[in-house]
């Protein structure tokens, strides 16, 4: 097409014309600009997701190709008490983790739907845990949580005498994890608190008005109008919080490093620390590749569960 | 103060007696919300506050409790932070950080720009799914990846280069931005380049001329996203750098700083402190940009 028009161009723009008329052909301009992005896309996700999989079958290990092993990798898993540990911890983690952070988002949300001076100040003060690197916010906890000068141990044995020892936060196993889940509360608050009060402002006021004046009280006000008119938002956000949550590595690995005794390894951290730190490629990338199931898994139940009301309408006007 | 409180129990609480109602509700609304609220914003914020009064403290302060009272500074010093500038090579880990998002970022906005373009405007059998495609990227987490893609960026000959981290932070800031992108095409009238279309411009043109000026304000947004995200990623940095002076700050950190039996608070908290600084002030810049960013990718 770009040749039958060239040739009815005046010679002396022949050469600026054809690459414009080039340029404005759709389908040349379409694949043009999806070019990069795609591009990027494929060979930095697609392929190693592709390659994760394949690594998965093969005992690869870092400077050495591996062979095809089938599945012995997960089953070796399957027996490896640390990988169930992980497993059972991942679980644990999203699961209070996630719940902590809706409850309290969701409050906090409602909170700052209310008028009161200084709003949006405090709305950008608030995202600060979520906007600052996760390391580095971590290194804080790491901080907070020092057997010896924990700040929080000196509040409650030095100032309100409540206990008579410091808080062992990071030596044993349960309060390490529960260390941990506290946390990733605190940096996954602000990002649910500003999506939710989102999804709040766009509530229609006259729902309230109406349901006052047939005299809901405020518990029945949001039970029937508030919390299912955020049902679609919470359903979203929930999804990816999961994901992200359950698939965590920044924060164990920056406090705990999965200690100790590996009581605090997430499947992401195990998987770095065999793949990458000790080199396994293969059994790490089984261990990234067993996540997989439970992503899925996660992300159909939150997503279904909760968006429910809307597939159910065949809602589509978003 | 008192008047508007009056007036807003006057409407949430019709039921109440209209003579209680004023103190009664003031009360209340202490109570309910900005109890609540100072307590969020107190344990949201004390972290930062620790790290910022740690790493302004002497050593000998800051492992005295007893003497000193750990919530304040008696004698503040900048030893930590000249030592981090100093004897460290933070200065470097800084300069790699800056270059590895804003790299990253201009990259992911390029990329993302055209495509969310081609996806919106241009509009061809298929493009939903294209988009769809490049919206379920962003389910992908890192964590699942970065085995396979250490791999490939040893075979491209990439490993422990900052180049490395540039070409790969789009994987999951291209989707993002995509998103966000065909969300503010959408807004800006078809007709606009109908008009434009009708007087001779070519699609590049209308492009560059009329839907990019007036998609600016979801530009900032995708960049000032890209640049947080870039600058806080750690899960790739770790796994792809390897020599100390290409680290990226928060790796850099952990892995350099952290050293020995005794942790160096002082210097750690600095590190960290510094290590924020850039994005908190580059987030405060735009703040009202990156809330519109977040939500408005929530409700689209």
């Amino acid at each position: 097409m770009s040749v039958t028009t060239l040739s009815s161009q005046g010679l002396a723009q022949r050469q600026p014309s054809w690459l414009v008329r080039l340029f404005d052909y759709k389908p040349f301009l379409i694949v043009m600009c999806l070019a990069p992005a795609i591009g990027l896309l494929s060979v930095f996700l697609t392929y190693p997701l592709g390659l994760g999989i394949w690594l998965a079958f093969t005992d690869t290990t870092i400077g050495r190709r591996g062979v095809f092993v089938g599945l012995e990798n997960f089953q070796y898993l399957l027996t490896d008490p640390l990988w169930w540990n992980a497993v059972f911890y991942s679980v644990v983690y999203t699961g209070i983790a996630t719940f902590g952070k809706f409850a309290l988002g969701f409050w906090l949300a409602l909170l700052l739907n209310n008028h009161f001076p200084f709003k949006s100040i405090l709305r950008a003060i608030i995202l600060l845990p979520w906007i600052v690197p996760t390391v580095l916010s971590a290194l804080a906890f790491w901080w907070i949580y020092d057997p010896q000068f924990s700040i929080i141990s000196y509040l409650l044995v030095d100032v309100l005498h409540w206990r008579s020892s410091n808080v062992d936060f990071l030596g044993s196993a349960w309060p390490a994890r529960f260390s941990l889940i506290a946390a990733n509360i605190w940096r996954g608050i602000p990002f649910v608190a500003i999506s939710l009060l989102a999804g709040l402002q766009t509530i229609s006021p006259s729902l309230y008005e109406a349901a006052m004046l047939d005299g809901a009280s405020a518990w029945q006000r949001f039970r029937y109008i508030t919390f299912p008119m955020m049902m679609p938002i919470l359903a979203i956000v929930m999804t990816f919080s999961i994901i992200f949550t359950f698939t965590d590595f920044q924060l164990v690995y920056a406090i705990t490093r999965g200690g100790p005794g590996n009581s605090t390894h997430l499947l992401a951290t195990l998987a770095f620390q065999r793949g990458i730190a000790g080199g396994e490629l293969g059994e790490g990338a089984a261990i990234a590749v067993s996540m997989i199931p439970f992503l899925v898994f996660a992300t159909l139940f939150s997503y279904f569960g909760l968006a429910r009301r809307k597939w159910q309408q065949g809602e589509s006007n978003d | 103060m008192t008047d508007t409180v009056a007036q807003t129990a006057a409407v949430a609480d019709a039921k109440a007696a209209p003579d209680t109602m004023a103190w009664d509700s003031g009360l209340r609304r202490l109570m309910m919300i900005y109890l609540p609220l100072g307590c969020f914003v107190l344990i949201l914020l004390f972290p930062f506050y620790w790290m910022a009064i740690t790493s302004f403290k002497p050593n000998a302060e800051l492992l005295n409790y007893k003497q000193h009272n750990p919530f304040w500074i008696s004698s503040p010093t900048i030893a930590h932070i000249k030592h981090l500038l100093f004897d460290t090579s933070y200065p470097r880990w800084l300069w790699t950080t800056m270059t590895v998002a804003i790299g990253s970022t201009t990259l992911s906005l390029i990329a993302s720009t055209l495509a969310a373009y081609a996806i919106e405007r241009l509009r061809f059998r298929g493009s939903p799914y294209v988009g769809l495609g490049i919206y379920l990227a962003y389910l992908v987490p890192p964590s699942i990846l970065f085995i396979p893609l250490a791999t490939v960026i040893v075979q491209f000959g990439l490993f422990d280069s900052p180049l490395a981290l540039i070409l790969v932070y789009p994987t999951f800031l291209v989707p993002f931005c995509t998103w966000l992108l065909i969300g503010y095409f959408k807004s800006i009238p078809y007709e606009l380049e109908e008009c434009a279309l009708v007087d001779g411009a070519t699609r590049l043109q209308i492009l560059r001329r009329i839907t990019l000026p007036l998609a600016v304000p979801g530009l900032i947004s995708a960049g000032i996203f890209s640049f947080t995200l870039s600058w806080n990623e750690f899960i790739y940095a770790l796994a792809f750098i390897q020599s100390g002076a290409n680290k990226t700050v928060p790796v850099a950190i952990l892995t350099e700083l952290v050293t020995g039996d005794v942790y160096q608070w002082g210097a750690l908290m600095a590190g960290s402190l510094l290590g924020s600084l850039p994005v908190a002030v580059f987030y405060s810049l735009f703040v009202d940009y990156y809330v519109s960013s977040l939500t408005g990718a929530v409700k689209e």
